[in-house]
């Protein structure tokens, strides 16, 4: 009893940083009614210990890699380089949340475990070997950022946000889902490899298998807030509190990516002249609204929302060009991309305050000559989006539209420069609100050493990595080397 | 014995109805339910796959599929009691505050 107890554990080895995850989750539950009120923090701090631990255990897991139980899970260095990039996104949407909620009144203990629940379902996402566990680790994930969208309960705003998400998610799952039981028709499998092997010898030309790719394209486009399937983007960023904007801005899109990566640049490979004309009109389309859109907008959620959407759009540019550099760059970019993003989003929690909700791009002015260090890091990470060295946006684009340009197409890294130069315009804007226009108020910023360190950390991985980017992109293409 | 092909109609058909619903229907409550009929639609796709193919597969798929919906349905129904109590509407026409 004892030894085949012994095995049962030894064999869930691979699952260690996930189980990690969700104890830690389901322990902040109970513990929840054990904390009063004013020290909720401390389970954010808790959650912290766990993702650490979790994330040395995936430090260690790299070396064993393999497919495990029945080929459903799956350890690569492609799923712990993603791992790594969860963890960050949701170790700062921790470290940013703790005042906020305050502030919001709505800090409850749910809100950490289902963070830490979104990030083991993204987990799964990253490490599924099957299309089974990846619908279950997509579908983990978004519930609980279904939730985590509506949590101020007593907010329309946020209700309506929610609602829109789940509505949206929801039916891109269904949509999702035919594709994948059209897939598993016409292949007889749902194992990701399993697949490979069968299209490397079947007809391409079949018309289902064609329409079930169309289906898993439109799904994710939803996922990673890609154009035609981005009208909920706005919204739900806008109305969810601001701390859950950034981390679904972060997590998801670059789980979404890595499912992307996945399937696309592997499952799908024989496929490749398919998708990328696909997958390389898609990013043109991203490119254009998300940036356009993004040039009208007052409000700064709405903006960065817009910004979001343009950023996939450079992702999607890798994605499109394929092969080993496109994949690599793919992989740097939502990295860089989710690091300075939370980074911006911890500068626009800092003017929340009772009363004022501080989102509009006008409640900048000023900035400037009322507090500088606050200033200067939105300075960073607005350069940094706009892709100005020696930022770390600069060296993920660049390396995005080498890809481009090395794949032959010249001609998607053009439009993709040219957008990039529209989105200087909107971006700047912060940044000249900031300094040159006259402060409208007296107001002091909302401070707390763990929204400091959030910043601390993100600014310093935005310019170490855009002065020294090498060892970062060496991983990134160490790592896809398991899946190409 | 019923054809294959008979099962992908009725799946298609389904799932047709399911996005004409999502597209066209105003009230959250019959846009749910046409999500359901997506849903649905893929799960009798995956059953008559598994059991022409004669691999188990699908259908321990759609045991899983059933199980995610009925917790989708959840925290749907829960969002949806928050909105009526704040707003007083369930029409997503009227869910107007956020645009742009």
């Amino acid at each position: 009893m004892a030894t085949s107890l012994q095995s049962f554990i030894s064999q869930l080895l691979p699952l260690y940083p996930e189980l990690v995850i969700i104890t830690i989750a389901l322990t902040i539950l109970l513990l929840d009614f054990f904390v009063d009120r004013q020290h909720k923090a401390m389970l954010g701090w808790y959650s912290l210990i766990g993702i650490v631990i979790a994330a040395s255990m995936t430090i260690k897991l790299a070396g064993l890699a393999g497919s495990f139980f029945g080929g459903t899970f799956l350890l690569d260095p492609f799923a712990a380089y993603f791992k790594l990039a969860f963890y960050t996104a949701c170790g700062l949407g921790i470290l940013i949340s703790m005042k906020y909620l305050d502030i919001e009144d709505i800090h409850r203990g749910e809100y950490y475990a289902l963070m830490l629940f979104a990030t083991s379902g993204m987990m799964l996402m990253a490490s599924a070997g099957d299309l089974i566990t990846l619908y279950l680790g997509l579908e983990l994930m978004a519930l609980s950022i279904y939730i985590l969208a509506g949590f101020m309960r007593s907010d329309s705003r946020s209700n309506e946000a929610g609602i829109k998400y789940l509505l949206l998610g929801a039916f891109s799952s269904g949509i999702m889902l035919y594709g994948m039981s059209l897939l598993y028709g016409i292949s007889g499998t749902t194992n990701l490899n399993g697949i490979l092997a069968f299209l490397r010898g079947a007809d391409l030309a079949n018309p289902v298998l064609f329409l079930a790719m169309v289906m898993l394209i439109v799904s994710f486009g939803f996922k990673v807030a890609a154009v035609p399937f981005h009208m909920w983007v706005p919204d739900v960023y806008e109305g969810a509190p601001t701390s859950v904007t950034a981390f679904m801005s972060a997590g998801p899109k670059v789980a979404g990516f890595a499912v992307l990566l996945r399937i696309f640049a592997h499952t799908l490979l024989p496929m490749q002249d398919h998708t990328a004309v696909i997958l390389a009109g898609m990013a043109v389309l991203t490119m254009a609204v998300g940036n356009i859109m993004a040039i009208a907008q007052t409000n700064i959620k709405r903006m960065l929302a817009y910004s979001s959407i343009a950023h996939a759009g450079y992702a999607l540019v890798g994605l499109a060009a394929g092969g080993r550099d496109g994949a690599a760059s793919v992989m740097l970019y939502v990295l860089i991309y989710a690091v300075m993003n939370m980074g911006a989003f911890g500068v626009v929690i800092m003017l929340r305050k009772a009363g004022v909700r501080g989102e509009e791009i006008t409640d900048f002015s000023g900035l400037g000559k009322t507090n500088k260090a606050a200033a200067f890091l939105m300075l960073i990470f607005m350069f940094s989006l706009t892709g100005i060295p020696p930022m770390a946006g600069f060296i993920g684009k660049f390396y995005i539209f080498k890809s481009a340009v090395q794949a032959g197409m010249v001609w998607l890294a053009v439009v993709g420069v040219l957008f990039s130069s529209i989105s200087a315009y909107f971006y700047l804007r912060v940044i000249m609100v900031m300094y040159m226009y006259e402060p409208k108020e007296e107001f002091s910023l909302v401070q707390s050493p763990a929204l400091a360190l959030a910043l601390a950390i993100s600014v310093t991985a935005v310019i170490v990595i855009g002065v020294y980017p090498s060892g970062v992109l060496e991983f990134a293409r160490a790592s896809i080397i398991g899946i190409l | 014995m019923v054809p294959l092909s008979w099962y992908v109609l009725l799946s298609a058909a389904l799932f047709t109805i399911g996005v004409v619903g999502v597209l066209s229907r105003r009230n959250v409550f019959i846009i749910l339910m046409s999500i359901e009929l997506m849903l649905n639609a893929a799960n009798i796709n995956l059953i008559a796959f598994s059991h022409y193919l004669q691999n188990l597969t699908g259908q321990i798929f759609v045991i899983f599929v059933i199980t995610v919906a009925a917790a989708e349905a959840a925290v749907a129904l829960a969002l949806i009691i928050l909105l009526a109590r704040n707003r007083g509407t369930v029409y997503v026409d009227e869910f107007n505050l956020l645009k742009g």
